[in-house]
């Protein structure tokens, strides 16, 4: 069982509502994974209604929204939306999400240190999305973020868990649930990041733009249970050396003639 | 100060064109299997030697696009406020020397005609208007902006360049995007169909998205009309705009648009042609070329190729749009500023998107996310 705050979750598999040909679709698939915890973008939803085409699509008793400030350029704009999306949706947890640059969507780690210190002094539930980096999630973590949330590869990639080696020192130090958020491309990509030990992951192209959404969310929740398993029955580690056929410290079993 | 003019000018149009046309079917064929393309490779693809590889370049396209922007189709809508004109442009049916009743609306016919595009479901509406500097000025924008604030997430402009200041001014007022075609990057032709008035300043326009990006826009749509030169060369010199403005203003988002030259009464006849088949190369080529950019198509376009290419890399469209002032509700039977081929409404569009298996995207930002002088509400 994970636990961010106060809220404990039975699925590890995190998703967003993005890149979905009809809001139904969203739905099934969002349904077929499982997931507890879904993501959905401020500038996309009429915060005001109701009626909503994706928020009326969400309703179900087992899942959390979490908004997010995804189209905010700075930490200004980015408290500004999580205000509002705080008033409309009735929630104090927040996706940050600064990202300055439209073309790859490299998060700013300035901005979102600032942003978070903020945030959190509010009372929000922030939740940061980040580089891979380990030093920035120990501020963030010192600031109050309550998980946080490294990328694999840029979004929407699909390239998989690119930073792998800074996500094992992220996970190694940290002391919040550690969500590894973007460019995860295939269910193993999922698996891989549960068997290092990340708490859990947060998934939205890959499903969305595959040829069956509903299928690949069963997929991607399989994986991730599976992933969980593998890491909570410990991996045996790969070795990279054979075993030396002459133990090179025998000669101490040996009698000195 | 950056401005792309430097640029610009160390490049040659004829140099340019002789290169897009000695490109080669192995050319094109090295562009098709790179991960990541240069402007080198987009003249292989607008080439004429690409047109034997269509089908492999919508491929691609499509791919490249769905991955990026998912199955989904953003939908927005034209405004004209006014037609007033003080420049003289061959090919538009706003020339100031077109003999037709001018119109600017006022404070009351802005909010009919935001009553009627709302009714229709529009969150995106883009303002449109000539030149006119003395009626239709930054105080006029900025009355229009506010008026239509709080009924529209996203409002975006396609008016006269303005300076760099009265951009900041809009943009706070909620102004998100601004769309500025260079019509023309032939510098001599530019100055033959803008024979008269501030608009046949080649280079103030040039510069507008210069102006844009320091101003901090959040997205600049940029484009060339298509008909009045070469269009391959004209593409490849938005392509070099486009990759400068990127580089240059990295916070700012993009979009292309490729209006094809259409009839208005007594107007001008395309010089160059522009077939379907390539414009349809040329909205794969723009996608495999850069998978971030927005690719828009209007209303201009017949159905039957709108229905098609909207599958094909095209990730914003409009509908039932009105191309004169007062067009949907205050005076509809007006003069239009040019004949819209498709009519059907957007419902009927939204319901072609859905058949398809694409989502139609009608909101797709706050204008609460970005406007600097709004208090928070509590």
């Amino acid at each position: 069982m994970l636990t961010i705050a106060n809220k404990t979750f039975n699925s590890r598999l995190f998703t967003g509502t993005g890149k979905f040909s009809s809001a139904a679709l969203m739905e099934d698939a969002l349904l077929a994974s499982g997931s507890e915890l879904v993501t959905v973008a401020l500038k996309r939803v009429d915060m005001n209604d109701p009626q909503d085409d994706i928020l009326r699509h969400l309703q179900h008793p087992h899942i959390s929204l979490l908004p997010n400030t995804s189209g905010v350029r700075t930490a200004k704009e980015a408290v500004f939306a999580a205000q509002l999306a705080r008033e409309a949706l009735q929630t104090n947890w927040l996706k940050l999400e600064i990202h300055p640059d439209p073309k790859y969507l490299m998060p700013d780690p300035v901005e979102t240190l600032k942003a978070t210190e903020e945030l959190v002094k509010l009372g929000f539930v922030v939740l940061p999305y980040i580089h891979a980096d380990p030093v920035l999630c120990k501020r963030l973590e010192e600031a109050g973020a309550a998980a946080v949330m490294p990328l694999g590869s840029p979004i929407g990639s699909n390239k998989g868990l690119k930073t792998i080696d800074f996500l094992e020192i992220i996970i190694e130090q940290s002391k919040v649930p550690v969500v590894v958020d973007a460019g995860i491309g295939s269910p193993s990509d999922a698996a891989k990041a549960l068997e290092i030990g990340a708490d859990a992951v947060l998934v939205n192209t890959a499903i969305a733009v595959a040829g069956e959404p509903v299928q690949m969310a069963t997929a991607f929740k399989m994986a991730v249970e599976a992933g969980r398993i593998a890491y909570e029955a410990r991996l045996a580690k790969p070795l990279h050396t054979a075993i030396a056929s002459s133990p090179l410290t025998a000669f101490l079993d040996e009698h000195y003639g | 100060m950056d401005s792309f003019i430097n640029i610009f000018n160390q490049y040659n149009w004829n140099e340019v064109k002789e290169r897009i046309y000695s490109k080669t079917a192995a050319d094109v064929e090295a562009a098709l299997t790179k991960p990541g393309r240069s402007l080198d490779d987009f003249m292989a693809l607008i080439s004429p030697a690409a047109a034997a590889y269509l089908e492999p370049m919508a491929k691609l396209s499509q791919q490249l696009t769905q991955q990026r922007f998912g199955k989904t189709i953003q939908m927005y809508v034209p405004m004209y406020l006014s037609n007033e004109c003080n420049n003289i442009c061959t090919y538009c049916g706003f020339s100031l020397d077109n003999k037709v009743r001018r119109r600017t609306l006022t404070a009351t016919e802005i909010l009919q005609e935001a009553a009627a595009i709302k009714s229709m479901g529009y969150e995106h509406v883009l303002l449109v208007t000539g030149e006119a500097n003395h009626t239709v000025h930054v105080p006029y924008f900025k009355n229009a902006i506010r008026l239509l604030r709080d009924q529209f997430a996203h409002i975006s402009m396609e008016v006269q360049p303005l300076d760099e200041a009265d951009y900041r001014e809009l943009i706070a007022e909620g102004l998100h995007t601004v769309l500025v075609y260079q019509e023309t990057y032939h510098r001599e032709d530019y100055k033959k169909h803008h024979p008269k008035g501030k608009k046949s300043n080649f280079q103030y326009r040039i510069e507008t998205p210069d102006r844009l990006g320091r101003a901090g826009v959040h997205k600049i749509g940029l484009g060339v009309l298509i008909g009045l030169e070469d269009w391959r060369t004209d593409s490849f010199f938005t392509a070099l705009h486009l990759q400068y403005l990127e580089r240059t203003y990295w916070q700012t988002k993009y979009s292309i648009s490729f209006p094809r030259l259409r009839p208005f009464s007594g107007g001008l006849e395309p010089k160059v042609e522009m077939v379907d088949r390539e414009l349809v190369q040329l909205i794969c080529a723009w996608r495999i070329f850069n998978q971030e950019v927005e690719l828009s198509l209007s209303t201009r376009e017949l159905p039957r190729f709108r229905d098609h290419v909207i599958k094909l890399g095209i990730t914003s469209i409009s509908a039932g749009s009105k191309t004169n002032p007062g067009g949907y509700a205050v005076e509809p039977e007006s003069l239009e500023q040019f004949e819209i081929a498709d009519e059907r409404s957007p419902a009927e569009m939204a319901q072609v998107i859905s058949s398809i298996g694409y989502e139609p995207v009608w909101k797709d930002w706050d204008i609460t996310l970005s406007t600097q002088n709004t208090e928070l509400k509590t």
